[in-house]
């Protein structure tokens, strides 16, 4: 067991430490931006002293390691700062709007996870069939298109051709849940079919890869039942490559979510970062892509560790 | 040990049947056959050795007998008669149900074919119980009087272990107590020691045989080992691209093979070189210690002299440094302490540190021609490019030089400079290795398992055509091998390797007569000999013995 | 031995050769003809886009951003596809969208290649330190959505085709680094390379002639998957506002710009978007039937 709670050690700290790389990275980023941003914000024409009072109020005339330490514990203790563009504390900005994304992107796991490992499985089991061939082909199509494209031929489909659903997502937070359900379908749908293609075929890849183990056609050759060759052999050797394939779908979700949102003029984050690249509003951008990116190690993260919580050469050392 | 003779136990009554069987295999989309209408009976509790060099369709035959076929194989045509059921049309709940209850199957690693999930003792009782045959409580109680029989040791307990958690040798044991579970009428061995040390090898066949006796099971033995068939198998076929050569009793064939073919494999294992004694030494490893990456010492104060003109062979198992001592000589692995001497000047340790003219002097030829040469270059520019990097030769001169080499190797110039290495068969590829070798005017070349990944036939021409090129040119070799014939045809002198250390280094004659090193005596005695009494008389004679010829692996 | 073995020995020796001079014209060709549908499909797809992009000035009945009509005109004789939110011809901006688009993606993923095609097989060859504080790097730098990094910095850098290029191949390139190492790993492993180490050969010579021509399929492969997920990720960033910026035509901008009028049913804006998925898509195909061919490969992506 000592050597599985450690791999399990090192892996978390190998993710603070991703995280915190990726926050210098995206500080510094900020720091190489050519020109002032307090002259860049306030305009050539501000006079000198309005530009110091400024820094100052911003902290820029401190060195940058002192700022980049004051940043990385302002957000551990939830404070991103102000943004430029308003002056509102950023944290009260990202707080529902965080909250909404994750709805989303909750909702389109619930229908694309079940979905894609099914079709997957049946894919791989069926490997060949007109089935296999016709969802392969149905796959490769559906990676291919762009967010945005899906969204809008839902939209002039479920909207404007037959009326079901609204095209604007203008949810908040009073709503009753199954308005944001109703009204959150056409993105979570969207986003389904962005998602199914990847995961489905990564399924079928990990199941297929899998059952050309020696061992399973040992298992074939005790003339077992097909579906305990599956469930008994197969499956206990297939949580880690599907975790795998579950979290980086997750992962590659929370990214997709940010084209979705523009067009549905989903209140979330990926919109707010959009508006703010626009307006060049650096600490939101800041702010978001910190979580943004956050978020997709964490889901990395746990990928790794379920892979390594059941692998059976880990959970019963020698 | 059963000590009943062979044709007591042998029922009269058929049991397996085959007639005309045909398999196809695909590649590149097309079907090809693989097996062409093969024939054979085989009878209650007889053992049928299924012999053949690689590409002879002895594994598919074997699977056919369960009327399996793997994926991109298919059996198209004959009849696979089991007990009076038909296994080539038979439904596919037919066969399952013979499967693991009447058939059962060995793998060659058993490794890769217990499934890491589970404990051994799960997947032992798993057929017994599914199939109805027992309930799970009577099989684990038979789990551990058969894991008993074959000598597994806490055979109470080793059953709960996890397939990782058992080395190579007890878990191919473990493997035929599982497919023992039902106490088979037939159980197929697919190269179930192939994967061993030979020390670990016998062990096993010493298990396998005992066990198929003392139940009676018949038993078809897949191997491309001579002498392990000849131990194990009452009767052998021969098997060449995928149609029966020849098929006698073990002792007809293995004192009267009839067919050109089969004598051809019988002799290969006759070559024998008559040593010659040398002082000129041409390089000297002095007490090398080496390591990867700094950890657990891998080669333990070696010390290795190559006369000059004469062939070294160094002999050890997996693990024992025969392959680091190599890579220690040619600098890929700079040894922590000692240093090589090559014609009485110390080589430089680091390969990058080494002069080009020291690099040429010192050539190498692997184990797999296939991973030797690049594939995606042509047999022109891989013995050209030697010529050119180390004698300067270009355009006319290199080819001209090219041809030259290959005529050397007996290959005709014309026909095969513009192949690619995938047009030629394995042999030919092992022979451009030694032209490239040999274009770069090499003093010595460290041959590394050279001839283990050919069929014998082609090994022993390869072997004859190094002996040649070591008299016409004056080369040494240093001969690295597992293979005791390959160390009688080829050596004049013979170093013992164990656990990264020197056991003996000797002319061949003195290693090879009595009385040897204690670690000698069991790996020479170990290696399987073409007499079908061999085996038995080696147990006897170590049971005999004093208890610390304890066996690796026990 | 008799020699009548020998003979045979030999022969046996020698069965398994196939014809040593190939036409590999005549077998491209059969391969081609033999191609499932949907590849022939795709490739008839990609030289038809490579076609309209290279003859785009030709092709066109307009200037790339020539306002020659009222705004949102209806598709007509005049407008074959009517005109966009500034009264400039919907298609000639969108034969130009091929020429623009397709030639970004098609830089970028050369760029990415070129970087992380090298350090990924100096990587596989070297090994050691320079092998760890490059995956390192890289671990890092693939920790961040690739989408989501090129906002921030396109955000600090600023929109114009060569940032954009730029910032793409990079982030991109990562992920060519870690396939170019681990298929060149495979390679570098073979005694073949440890032959030419030991010739004394320099790293050009083991990068370009030793492992590079061992590798080609997978990134041949890889080059079809990179291209698409570049071509999309460009039209996103372009369909967000931080892409190609005006007034070069692009598909992905095209379908913002216009998006007004799906509210009203029209479709207009979204022949942009088909021809971006249409491309993809045979990609796609090609790339899967090569796959197919050269099976065992890669599954999947």
């Amino acid at each position: 067991m000592g050597k599985l709670i450690t791999l399990v050690i090192q892996r978390l700290g190998l993710g603070l430490l991703t995280l915190l790389a990726v926050s210098l990275i995206i500080f510094l980023g900020v720091e190489l931006l050519p020109g002032d941003i307090a002259t860049e914000i306030l305009g050539q024409d501000a006079l000198p002293e309005t530009v110091e009072v400024f820094r100052r109020e911003l902290g820029l005339d401190k060195p940058p390691h002192i700022r980049y330490i004051d940043w990385v514990l302002g957000v551990i203790q939830g404070d991103f700062g102000t943004s430029f563009a308003n002056q509102r504390e950023i944290s009260d900005l990202i707080g529902f709007r965080l909250a909404n994304t994750l709805f989303l992107a909750l909702m389109t796991s619930a229908i694309a996870v079940p979905f894609s490992l099914v079709c997957g499985v049946l894919a791989a089991l069926y490997r060949n069939s007109l089935y296999d061939r016709a969802i392969n082909t149905f796959t490769l199509t559906s990676i291919s298109f762009p967010e945005f494209f899906i969204a809008y031929i839902l939209i002039i489909m479920f909207s404007q051709q037959l009326g079901w659903f609204p095209s604007l997502s203008n949810v908040d937070m009073d709503m009753p849940l199954w308005e944001r359900i109703y009204k959150c379908l056409l993105p979570a749908a969207t986003m389904t079919l962005a998602v199914f293609a990847h995961m489905m075929r990564q399924t079928r890849a990990a199941i297929i890869n899998l059952l050309a183990s020696p061992y399973i056609e040992m298992a074939n050759l005790k003339g077992l039942q097909r579906f305990r060759v599956v469930v008994h052999h197969a499956l206990p050797n297939a949580w880690a490559p599907i975790a795998t394939v579950i979290a980086l779908n997750l992962a590659y979700l929370v990214v997709s979510v940010v084209v979705v949102e523009v067009v549905f003029v989903y209140p979330g984050l990926g919109q707010l970062m959009v508006d703010s690249v626009i307006v060049r509003d650096l600490p939101v951008v800041q702010a978001c892509s910190l979580v943004f990116a956050a978020t997709y190690i964490l889901l990395n993260l746990t990928a790794d560790l379920i892979s390594i919580v059941t692998n059976p050469r880990l959970l019963h050392p020698k | 040990m059963t000590t009943k003779p062979k044709k007591q136990a042998k029922d009269s009554e058929v049991l397996l049947s085959i007639r005309n069987l045909h398999i196809e295999g695909q590649s590149d989309e097309e079907w090809h056959p693989i097996v062409k209408g093969v024939d054979f009976d085989l009878h209650r509790g007889e053992v049928l050795g299924l012999i053949g060099e690689s590409g002879a369709g002895k594994s598919t035959i074997g699977l056919a007998a369960m009327g399996f076929a793997r994926p991109g194989c298919k059996i198209t045509q004959g009849d696979i008669m089991f007990d009076g059921v038909n296994l080539f049309n038979a439904t596919e709940n037919d066969k399952r149900s013979l499967r693991g209850v009447r058939i059962s199957y060995v793998a060659q690693s058993a490794a890769a074919s217990f499934n890491p999930a589970h404990r051994l003792i799960e997947q032992y009782s798993e057929a017994p119980v599914q199939h109805g045959v027992m309930d799970e409580k009577e099989a684990h109680a038979e789990a551990i009087t058969l894991f008993e029989k074959l000598q597994l040791p806490d055979p109470h307990t080793i059953g709960f272990r996890y397939p990782h958690q058992v080395s190579g040798g007890q878990l191919q044991r473990a493997m035929t107590a599982m497919a023992m579970a039902c106490k088979p009428d037939l159980i197929i061995f697919d190269e179930p020691t192939t994967a061993l040390d030979v020390t670990t090898q016998i062990e096993v066949l010493a298990a396998i045989k005992d066990i198929v006796h003392e139940f009676n099971t018949a038993a078809i033995y897949i191997t491309h080992d001579l002498a392990v068939v000849a131990q194990m198998a009452d009767k052998i076929i021969v098997l060449r691209y995928g149609e029966v050569v020849e098929e006698a009793d073990t002792r007809k064939m293995l004192s009267k093979p009839e067919k050109a073919y089969t004598k051809s494999l019988w002799a290969v294992r006759s070559l024998q070189k008559k040593e010659q004694p040398s002082d000129d030494i041409l390089l000297e490893m002095r007490n090398i210690d080496a390591s990867y990456g700094g950890g657990v010492k891998v080669l333990k104060n070696v010390s290795i002299k190559v006369p000059k003109q004469r062939t070294v062979a160094v002999v050890g198992e997996s693990g024992s440094g025969k392959s680091t001592a190599a890579r220690a000589i040619t600098g890929l692995l700079p040894p922590m302490k000692g240093e090589v001497i090559f014609k009485g000047e110390t080589l430089s340790a680091a390969l990058k540190d080494r002069k080009a003219d020291d690099l040429r002097k010192l050539q190498m030829i692997y184990q797999m021609p296939d991973t030797a040469l690049n594939p995606r270059m042509r047999i022109r520019d891989i013995i050209g490019r030697p010529v050119q990097f180390y004698m300067g030769l270009s355009g006319k001169k290199r080819d001209e030089r090219v041809s030259e080499l290959l005529n050397m190797i007996e290959m005709e110039p014309n026909q095969y400079v513009d192949r690619f290495p995938g047009e030629l068969s394995g042999g030919q590829k092992q022979r451009v290795c030694i032209a490239r070798a040999l274009a770069a005017e090499p003093e010595l070349i460290i041959c590394d398992e050279v001839t283990s990944a050919l069929d014998q036939l082609v090994a022993e021409e390869i072997l004859k055509l190094l002996q040649h090129l070591q008299d016409e040119l004056e080369l040494s070799y240093m001969f690295i091998t597992h293979d005791l014939a390959t160390v009688r045809a080829i050596a004049d002198e013979i170093v013992v390797m164990l656990q990264g250390e020197v056991v003996e280094q000797g002319l061949k004659t003195e290693i090879l007569t009595p009385p040897h090193h204690e670690y000698t005596d069991l790996l020479l005695s170990s290696v399987p000999e073409m007499d079908p009494d061999w085996l038995e008389g080696l147990l006897k004679e170590r049971a005999k013995k004093k208890p610390s010829i304890q066996l690796a692996g026990n | 031995m008799s020699d009548e073995v020998e003979e045979d020995a030999r022969s046996a020796d020698a069965i398994a050769i196939p014809l040593a001079d190939r036409d590999w014209k005549r077998d491209m060709w059969r391969d081609l003809k033999k191609a499932p549908l949907t590849a022939k499909f795709g490739i008839l797809v990609i030289a038809s886009y490579v076609f309209v992009a290279l003859f785009a000035p030709v092709l066109t009945p307009y200037g790339e951003s020539e306002i020659v009509g009222s705004e949102f005109d209806v598709w007509g004789d005049k407008f074959i596809l009517g005109t966009d939110n500034l009264g400039r011809d919907m298609l000639t901006r969108l034969i130009y969208g091929a020429r623009n688009t397709l030639g970004i993606a098609f830089l970028t993923t050369l760029l990415a290649f070129a970087v992380g095609g090298c350090l990924g097989l100096l990587a596989s060859i070297l090994r050691g330190w320079v092998d760890q504080v490059l995956s390192r790097i890289v671990d890092i730098f693939m920790a961040i959505p690739v989408l989501i990094f090129a906002l921030v910095l396109l955000t600090i850098f600023g929109s114009n085709a060569q940032n954009l290029i730029i910032i793409i191949a990079l982030l991109d390139s990562t992920r060519v680094f870690r396939l170019c190492r681990a298929v060149g790993m495979n390679v570098a492993v073979m005694d073949f390379v440890e032959v030419a180490k030991l010739r004394g050969e320099g790293l050009p010579w083991i990068m370009f002639r030793e492992i590079l021509p061992n590798i080609l399929p997978p990134l041949v492969v890889e080059f079809g998957l990179r291209f698409c997920f570049v071509f999309l990720l460009i039209a996103a960033l372009s369909f967000l506002g931080v892409g190609i910026q005006p007034p070069t035509a692009d598909w992905g901008s095209m379908v913002r710009d216009n998006a007004t009028l799906i509210t009203y049913g029209d479709i207009t804006p979204l022949l942009p978007a088909a021809a971006i998925a249409l491309l993809t898509v045979g990609v796609n195909f090609v790339v899967d039937w090569f796959l197919h061919k050269t099976s065992g490969l890669r599954d999947d992506h």
